[in-house]
Formats: C-alpha cells, structure tokens, sequence
C-alpha cells in the first residue's frame, strides 16, 4: 500500500517531539490542516443546525440564552460567585494543611504509631465514604440543632468544615501516593545519614512527593472550586443559590448560564496552568 | 423512477385525505352524540374525548414530590385528601372525569418549567401566578388567594415583633421560588439578605438550628407547622397584602396549553356550587385570630 499515493507520513518513523507544528505547515501538514479545519466546519454546522433547526429551540433560547435575563441577573449571581471564591480560599488552605497532616501521620513506621495510623485509615475511609452533600447537612444542621455550649452554630462555619474533613481525605491520599512514589532509597539513604524518621519525611520524603503531586492537587482545586457551591444547600447564597433563585421567580434559566461562566473563567485558567506546570516539570526533569 | 414517485406521492395524499375526512365524520358523530348528554354550555370542546391529553382518557395531574400538607394529605394525592389534591377530584369530576381516571405524577419544580413537551396536563403545587412566569408557561384563574405569615420560637425574641420594622434586624429565611421570599426582600426589606432554602424541611432545621431567627410561609403551612410540626413554634402575624393585588395561586400548563380554557370553566363551576368553600374551610381554615404585621 505505501508508495501508492503522495509520501505517507506514516513511513517517516517516530517524529521528534515538538514536530507537530512544522507538520501542519508543511506541504503534507497543510493538507492535514485543510482536512481538520473542514471536518471541523462540517461537524460544527452540523450540530448547530441540529440544534437550530428544533422545534422548541426559540422556546430553549429564550429560556436559557435570553441577554435581557443574562444582564438582570448578573449583579446577584457575581456577588454570590465573590462569596464562593472566598469560600474556596479558605477551605483550600485547611485542607492542603490537614491533609499533609494525614498523609504523614500515615506514611509514619513503627509499631508505637499503630494507633494514629489507624486513625488515619479510619477517617479517610469514612470522610471520603459519606457523600459530601450529606456531609454538609448533617454538620450544618445537625450540629448546631444538638445546642452544646462553646459549639458555634454558623452554617458557613460547618458547610465549610464538612467539605475540608472531605477533601483533605480524598487530598491526604494524594500525597501519600506522592510519598509513596519517592523511591525507598531516598528514606533509607536519609536515615542512614542519621536523620530521625521525622527529619527523613520533612526534608527530604515530602519536599519530593508534593512536587510530584502538584498536578494532582491542582486537579483537586478545580474540583474544589466548584464543589464549594454545595454550601447552598444550608441556604447559604452563592452564585448557584442566587441563580436558583432567579430561575424559581422568572422560571428563565439564564442566571445558570450566568453562574456557568463564572465558574469557568476560574477553572479554565486553572486546568491551563496546570498543563503548562506538569510540561516544564517534565522539561526540568529531563534537563536535570 | 420519477413517475414511480409520484405515484407513491399522490397514494400517499389520497389516503392522507380519506383518513382525515373519516376523522372529521368521527368528531362530529360523538360531538353530537355527546352533545346530548353533557350539561356543560362549553360541552363539545371540552368533552373528555375531545380534549388534548397527555394520555388519552386521563387526566394527568403533577404535584410536588414529596406533597405538603395541608396542600395534599399524607403525600398521596390520590386519596383525595387535602386541599389541592380534593380540588383536583372536584375539577376532573367537572370535566367529566371519573376519580380513576385522574394520573397522579410526581415532579421536581425544575422539572414542571423546564422548556420541551410536558408530562403533565396540568401541575398543582401552590404555584403563585405571576406576569413573569406567564410568558413561559400558562396558569389557569387563581383558586386561592394566599397570605404569608412569619414562624417563630414561641420563646424567641422573634415572635413579640409587631411591626416591619421589628422584622428587618432578624435573620429570616424562606424557601426557594416562593411568593414568601419576595415578601422578605420587597415588604420587609431586612439588613442581612434572606436565607433561602430548598424545601420547608430545610428552612425548618435552619430554624431549629437557630441560624435563622424567623420563617416566612403562606398562611395555611404556617398554620400547619405551627400546630402539628413544631408545636412549640408561633405565628407571629401574618402580612397585609401589598397594592399591586392579591397573590394567586394556579394550575400550571404548558405554555399554549388548549386545556386552559376547559380547566377554568370547571374551576369556575367548582367555585359556583360551593365545592372550593368547602374545601377551604375543611383544610385552611385559620385557627383563631392571627395579628397583622403593620408597615
């Protein structure tokens, strides 16, 4: 079969990495280019006048994609999405800090720590095993319902609390797998140099594993970011609550457009930065 | 090829023409037929058999999921008990409906306006008739006019409070997509916004929790929570009605739904004969003298 056409890209073996973009404008990329950007046009119109062409799509239009609505409903939607980026910073910082925590008490050897080990399994396990949603219900209103003294009572306080005991379970995992991915030598070249096993894990185990893991943790910021929202359910008025509000008194949708895009604009750049980090991690890897 | 087509074309048509022409001698045999017996003046178009239904031959009736009394009596309709769920039986009587032809379905809010084709031929759930909320879908005439009342602790400091103005350094809270919420924000106007909860059983830990101090709901689920779900709350006064006119509460219909028209001609019979009185003072009856919160 090769040789009955144009020269095939496939017999040119293994293409050196970065190559891509020469490809495209080479004579044969050009091509490729030509193919790709009309597949993508015919893709495209095809899916729109699918859309367009429905029979309800004024009905959905108007309902989801109105601008007099998108304009209406911005001011309370954007303040709600302030009130859920402040949320999130706060939650990130605990469950970054309590995480390392878990995962190190975890990564500890030695019979005499049995018992925080254990603990540790057990919190992962029933933090990550109680659906996040219960979680915050059942901290947010049932705590404060029992009326023990000294107990604050804020359902910020608790929505908050519940999804940083949730996520520094699913975080403290990730890091131990980062500790766990450092090679054995590293902890026994440490301890041989007669740092204690404490010393071992603070300077030279989890320096290395979170670096290791950083991508992973930023996958949990963008999940976290969103998931904050949740504390709605408390009655509490971020961007999903205010834009629920909004639909229930117009029955339009837009407000959760609105609250779709907000969220994105956090998210995206996010997902961005963490390919651009784990692409120079792997060219300083390679350099070094 | 081509006369081939055309064959096919003008079979098709014909038999197009032949099936319509017996359908037009259909309607007009029962219309007639029917004619005699009904003893509705809007008889023939809204005689059961002419009616564009869901389900051919039932009437398909939506409500909340779960149901709150006293709106619907142990979360199923379809005993009949509670004041919507007996307007219901009053109505599709009217229409000519037996009691087992009426299809109870449950569905979300989201669900019941969401755009596309409905499930429902109509959806009863207290939903408050507003211009807003007409443009995308349609309400029948209003069967209730409803108040709101504010729940408190009977112990609360909440529940001495006379005028709007002792209302608005309280923490108030209602639930989402409800008439009480716009009473918070446009009467009482509080310093701190309204919590807003999904349900009333939501709103109702938050006040248990004491995260908010007082609840706004119509008058008739205050009346029941107060009573029977949490006795050792109060009502602390209901709301004067704000000049624009009374709130209404209506059935909801897909937007251009043909069904209006009839629903509101047995709605209207249903109010004419006494039924909805009835039903009013068996199931939303006050008990007692309620104060009014004064501007």
């Amino acid at each position: 079969m090769i040789g009955s056409g144009p020269p095939a890209i496939d017999i040119r073996g293994p293409e050196p990495s970065g190559s891509r973009w020469r490809d495209l404008t080479s004579e044969q990329g050009a091509r490729g280019a030509l193919i790709a950007a009309a597949s993508t046009v015919v893709v495209v119109s095809a899916a729109l006048w699918w859309i367009l062409t429905s029979e309800t799509w004024p009905a959905v239009q108007q309902q989801f994609f109105n601008p007099e609505n998108f304009a209406e409903s911005w001011p309370a939607i954007v303040g709600g999405f302030w009130l859920d980026v402040r949320m999130f910073l706060v939650a990130e910082v605990a469950i970054l800090v309590l995480a390392l925590l878990l995962a190190v008490v975890r990564a500890l050897r030695g019979p005499a720590f049995f018992p925080l080990r254990a603990l540790t399994v057990v919190y992962i396990d029933l933090m990550r095993g109680i659906p996040i949603i219960l979680l915050i219900l059942l901290l947010g209103f049932g705590i404060p319902a029992l009326d023990l003294p000294g107990v604050p009572r804020s359902r910020m306080f608790w929505g908050l609390t519940a999804l940083v005991l949730s996520y520094s379970a699913y975080t403290a995992e990730v890091y131990r797998a980062g500790i766990e991915s450092v090679h054995e030598s590293q902890r026994m070249s440490a301890r041989a140099l007669g740092l204690t096993q404490w010393q071992a894990l603070r300077h030279v185990l989890v320096p290395q594993a979170v670096r290791n893991v950083v991508p992973a943790l930023l996958n949990g910021f963008v999940s976290l970011q969103k998931d904050v929202a949740l504390v709605y359910i408390l009655g509490i008025r971020e961007a999903v609550r205010e834009a629920q509000i909004y639909n229930a008194r117009t029955f339009n949708y837009t407000g959760y457009v609105v609250a779709a895009v907000l969220f994105l604009l956090v998210s995206v750049p996010v997902a961005r930065f963490t390919d651009w980090y784990s692409e120079r991690d792997r060219r300083r890897k390679r350099a070094g | 090829m081509r006369s081939r087509l055309m064959t096919t074309l003008a079979l098709v048509l014909a038999l197009v023409a032949v099936a319509c022409g017996g359908d037009d001698d259909a309607t007009t045999t029962t219309a007639a037929g029917d004619g005699t017996g009904t003893t509705m003046a809007a008889g023939d178009d809204c005689a059961v058999e002419n009616l564009e239904l869901v389900t051919p031959g039932t009437l398909t009736v939506a409500t909340g999921e779960p149901a709150f009394p006293p709106w619907v009596l142990d979360d199923d309709p379809s005993l009949g008990e509670g004041f919507e769920a007996g307007l219901v039986y009053a109505v599709a009587e009217q229409m000519g409906f037996t009691a087992d032809q009426v299809v109870w379905i449950g569905t979300d809010f989201n669900e019941a306006i969401a755009p596309g084709p409905k499930d429902f031929d109509f959806n009863i759930q207290q939903y408050s008739i507003s211009a807003e909320r007409d443009e995308v879908v349609d309400f029948s005439d209003g069967y209730y006019t409803v108040k709101q009342a504010m729940v408190a602790f009977a112990d609360s400091p909440a529940a001495s409070a006379t005028t709007v103005a002792d209302l608005q350094d309280l923490r108030l809270g209602a639930q989402i997509g409800t008439t009480s919420l716009d009473y918070i924000e446009d009467v009482v106007q509080p310093t701190a916004p309204a919590s807003v909860y999904d349900t009333n059983a939501d709103a109702k830990s938050a006040l248990d929790a004491q995260q908010v101090d007082a609840l706004v709901f119509d008058l008739p689920t205050a009346f029941f929570i107060t009573a029977v779900e949490m006795p050792d709350t109060t009502i602390v006064g209901q709301f004067e009605t704000p000049g624009e006119g009374a709130e209404e509460l209506g059935m909801l219909f897909a937007d251009g739904s043909s069904l209006v028209g009839c629903v509101n001609t047995a709605l209207a019979a249903v109010v004419d004969d006494g039924t909805l009185a009835d039903l009013e003072q068996q199931y939303l009856a006050n008990g007692g003298d309620i104060p009014t919160i004064t501007p």
